[in-house]
């Protein structure tokens, strides 16, 4: 029971961390993956393609590798390197806004023409009939696909340790290995569950902040 | 008279295919047009191009003293200023006949929403002028539920208070009964006639030919994106002189 405790006490420096990572990634990643996907939408074909080719690449490569990548390439390439908490932050706002862009893009899709074109015609501007008519709707739409997203978000934090930040899997290993036992690792399971739970719990409640309209 | 709407030549082509096919009329100062045709005859397409929805192909869009087109350019249309077409737009008010009201928005604030944020209008000033339009049209019990929870008909009568918060000078009506149930026809055709009778300018496309005879000055009957014929109820209805038209009537009337 001691070491229990004990192990909790430890992982739990790294809590501060792992929370940390999964904030800011939220915070940075939803805003952008809204410019993504507005850009995807757009009749730009020159803005169009560069989504494209950034989704398709963000979404066909392993994240470890770009974590890695988004450390490690600035030091091959010209001898900088910088924080790596910094690092980890960076990449994942870029995949995580790469996913969120998905997400709205479908979202915006599937609200029905008839809304843009009943705001046009009452004289909206572009953003006005984006903010205040389409948004709101996409937002309880996409709110089961992005609680998934955020879920995995939460687990995800676990590999900011490939670049050395340490955060709680990295302590659970360490201690499982100094140790020798399974329990630390059972204990940090039990940390992202909570966690997890947390998520899901706040996204049911959303969900039924958002339930006194149907859209049809 | 005055004339409000002039709609000149207008061709609109859907790749090769022609959805209207030089469309001429115009529409004066509190009269109503009622156009009726069988589906896919380019009805409601006019109403989408004059609504600035659907791009036009050729011809022009006249609204009291604004053009839609700027001139037309080895057959590439120009349209006019953007502030131009913005004022022509808000001249017209268009009601659908998928109602298209904002599901986030209780009834009222669908219809505040245009007054405050495009004409920048008090929200309290807003507010009371919505309640009255709601009303009158009577929703003034459903003010604050959102649209879910309303009845086909009652949807309908509140998008066509949305409409009427802008002061539309025309109406475009796009068969705004054809996705009701047949008991909730009747009272959103209670408040077209009661618009009509307040001598509103409207343009309203139907398949209610009754309606049509009963509410509407001049009638336009469409086939295959030309108007086939056009004149009073009684001329087109009643004493249909082309054979397209006697056609149409008749599956209507048996």
């Amino acid at each position: 029971m001691e070491n229990i405790l004990n192990l909790l006490k430890i992982l739990s420096q790294g809590l501060s961390t792992t929370l940390l990572i999964f904030v800011l990634t939220l915070i940075f990643a939803i805003p952008l993956g809204i410019v993504v996907a507005i850009a995807q939408n757009s009749k730009n074909k020159i803005l169009n393609a560069i989504t494209k080719i950034y989704i398709l690449i963000i979404r066909g490569t392993p994240m470890m590798l770009q974590i890695i990548f988004v450390y490690f390439a600035p030091y091959y390439l010209f001898e900088i390197s910088y924080d790596r908490f910094l690092a980890v932050i960076i990449a994942f706002v870029i995949n995580y806004a790469a996913y969120f862009a998905e997400i709205f893009r479908s979202g915006i899709l599937s609200i029905p023409k008839g809304q843009k074109e009943a705001a046009f015609t009452l004289g909206f501007s572009k953003s006005q009939t984006f903010f205040r008519i389409i948004l709101p709707q996409v937002v309880k739409r996409i709110l089961p696909a992005m609680s998934n997203e955020v879920i995995s978000l939460v687990k995800t934090t676990s590999l900011a340790q490939v670049i050395g930040v340490t955060e709680i899997f990295a302590l659970a290993q360490k201690q499982a290995s100094f140790q020798f036992s399974i329990l630390p690792l059972c204990i940090a399971g039990v940390m992202y569950l909570a966690l997890c739970t947390i998520v899901t719990f706040a996204f049911n409640k959303l969900e039924k902040k958002f339930s006194y309209y149907t859209i049809t | 008279m005055e004339q409000i709407l002039k709609v000149d030549n207008l061709v609109k082509k859907y790749n090769d295919s022609y959805a209207v096919k030089n469309v001429s009329f115009k529409v004066n100062k509190g009269e109503v047009l009622a156009i009726i045709g069988s589906s896919g005859s380019g009805k409601s397409t006019i109403l989408r191009c004059i609504n600035q929805p659907e791009k036009i192909d050729s011809g022009n869009i006249t609204i009291n003293e604004d053009s839609m087109v700027k001139e037309i350019k080895k057959e590439k249309v120009i349209y006019n200023s953007k502030d131009i077409l913005n004022k022509m737009n808000l001249e017209c008010g268009m009601v659908f006949q998928s109602f298209n009201l904002f599901p986030h928005l209780s009834v009222l604030q669908n219809v505040t929403e245009a007054m405050t944020q495009v004409l920048k209008m008090d929200f309290k000033e807003a507010n009371k002028k919505a309640l009255k339009i709601l009303t009158d049209i009577g929703l003034k019990n459903k003010v604050e539920q959102y649209p879910c929870s309303l009845s086909g008909g009652e949807q309908q009568r509140a998008s066509i208070a949305r409409t009427l918060a802008i002061e539309p000078q025309i109406i475009f009506m796009d068969e705004p009964t054809s996705a009701l149930d047949p008991e909730l026809v009747g009272e959103v055709l209670k408040v077209v006639k009661e618009l009509a009778s307040q001598k509103r300018t409207m343009v309203i496309v139907t398949h209610e030919i009754q309606f049509a005879k009963e509410i509407a000055d001049r009638i336009i009957f469409m086939s295959k994106g030309e108007i086939v014929e056009e004149g009073t109820p009684e001329e087109v209805l009643d004493n249909p002189k082309k054979k397209r038209t006697k056609e149409f009537l008749k599956r209507y009337s048996s």
